[in-house]
């Protein structure tokens, strides 16, 4: 798993990369009430706003960490927004991504890195 | 800038509370349970606030009718005929007979004791001080703190302290000897439940707090979730849902000007603005605050532009606070809205993120009030 400094999480699978926030990110939201995701198909440009999380207190944009085609999007958080708060990385993924370049992925940092970044 | 600290500041870190800055202040938004759950307690237990933030003020003179007919010239209510031990709501209105604040004021023996809110206390002082004669004396009150325990368990946490709590009626206030200290207590608040504000020396007020804290069911709240409490309970938030730019009878506020007051009344106008505020009551406003239901999950915040169709059509109204409301479980919002638009069912659309989501205009409150009548 890799990690950005905006806090998000990035999971090779299936070829695929899983887009999510991390444990930390969560704790910062508090409860998250709705979570506004893409369209499945699109394309999406780093830095791009892709998801908007709502809290009980206020909005909050996720941006694209990389350049890439939304393949899916976790529908299961339109019903269940508290996901986010009980297993952010696990079942509150956001969209999985196909990659345009890999090599974009470099910058990021692993575990241990996230976990000194956010000390 | 600095920020400045209410006599709770200590407790509030040892809590773990989560300070933000806040009209000048440093206030608890929150603490380790949570808006969500700090909310949902308040509504089926009791929360204890920090609103020491607030303005307290204290106007006396040679008599309670010098003190009422004075402070009659500022408001557009009737502080004459209040019963020494009573409360009410009321309103500061400008020349054009706008909301320069809202504030509760109670009678205590001949004099009239004054709560403020926190952004405005400097120009209320100044208000008052100006606007009222050299024989009122208005004294502010720096040396103590403010204290509001909402919530259906309020009653017994106080009553175990002093039972005479229990006894008082909505909107009466009393002495209490709470802790072993001498408070003055008033039964109201701002959340839509049951409860009081509790007016204690500053440095008797963390030993308050930690009394009140030990009872049964008792936990410190935030201003997060007083926020959303207030909200649900359509209870307008002064500098959002009112100011200068909004009349009372628009704010859907006309209640709480006393017929007294009105065009006939006994001691009608008198106040600043009153040709507009009274002419209101005859011409109903343009504008309307309304209670707004978004049908989606996504919630409204304050901005949030109101169209008459899904595409194109008119801009009607805005959204002037909203958010997700824990107790309702689902966005809840008010707004002003064009007259024609305010009646309960209209359907709306409200402009998020470029996109017009459907919003219903709905009775205020969201949740049912739960005051001791």
């Amino acid at each position: 798993m890799k990690f950005t400094e905006e806090h998000e999480w990035l999971r090779e699978e299936d070829g695929v990369m899983v887009v999510g926030i991390t444990i930390h990110a969560a704790e910062q939201l508090g409860d998250v009430v709705f979570v506004e995701l893409p369209d499945e198909g699109g394309t999406v440009s780093k830095d791009d706003e892709v998801v908007v999380i709502e809290s009980v207190k206020a909005a909050s944009d996720i941006l694209a960490p990389v350049d890439g085609e939304i393949v899916e999007v976790n529908s299961a958080l339109a019903d269940n927004p508290g996901m986010v708060n009980d297993d952010p990385q696990g079942e509150a993924w956001f969209f999985k991504l196909k990659i345009s370049d890999p090599s974009q992925m470099d910058e990021f940092m692993d575990e241990a890195a996230y976990q000194k970044f956010i000390a | 800038m600095d920020l400045l600290k209410t006599p709770l500041h200590a407790l509030h870190e040892s809590l773990g509370a989560k300070m933000v800055p806040f009209a000048g202040y440093a206030m608890p938004v929150q603490y380790p349970m949570g808006v969500m759950q700090e909310h949902l307690h308040t509504r089926a237990h009791a929360g204890v606030f920090d609103v020491s933030h607030m303005g307290q003020v204290i106007l006396s003179g040679p008599s309670w009718e010098a003190v009422a007919l004075a402070f009659e010239t500022l408001v557009p209510m009737d502080v004459l005929g209040l019963g020494d031990g009573r409360q009410r709501y009321g309103l500061f209105t400008n020349a054009a007979g706008g909301i320069e604040d809202d504030l509760m004021f109670a009678r205590r023996g001949d004099d009239l004791f004054v709560v403020v809110n926190a952004a405005c206390k400097a120009a209320d002082v100044a208000r008052m001080r100006a606007g009222l004669p050299e024989e009122i004396i208005v004294n502010e009150l720096n040396e103590r703190a403010l204290i509001a325990v909402q919530g259906p368990g309020a009653e017994a946490a106080l009553a175990a302290l002093d039972p005479r709590a229990a006894e008082m009626r909505f909107m009466d206030v009393a002495d209490l000897t709470l802790d072993g200290t001498v408070v003055w207590a008033s039964r109201s608040g701002y959340t839509g439940e049951d409860g009081y504000e509790v007016s204690v020396a500053a440095d008797e007020a963390e030993a308050l707090v930690r009394a009140l804290l030990a009872q049964e069911g008792v936990a410190p709240i935030g201003l997060g979730a007083r926020d959303s409490l207030r909200l649900e309970a359509g209870l307008c938030l002064y500098g959002h849902d009112i100011d200068a730019s909004t009349g009372p009878v628009s704010a859907g506020l006309g209640w709480a000007i006393q017929k007294t007051r009105r065009s006939g009344g006994a001691r009608e106008g008198g106040f600043p603005g009153a040709t507009s505020v009274l002419d209101a009551f005859e011409q109903a406003p343009a504008q309307r605050r309304v209670g707004l239901k978004p049908t989606g999950r996504a919630p409204m915040r304050e901005g949030v532009l109101l169209f008459d169709a899904p595409e194109g059509g008119a801009q009607i109204g805005t959204v002037t606070s909203g958010g997700f409301g824990p107790t309702v479980q689902g966005p809840v919002a008010m707004g002003y809205v064009a007259a024609h638009f305010a009646a309960p069912g209209t359907e709306l659309f409200g402009e998020l993120r470029g996109k017009r989501l459907p919003v219903a205009v709905v009775k205020l409150p969201f949740t049912p009030a739960n005051f001791k009548r």
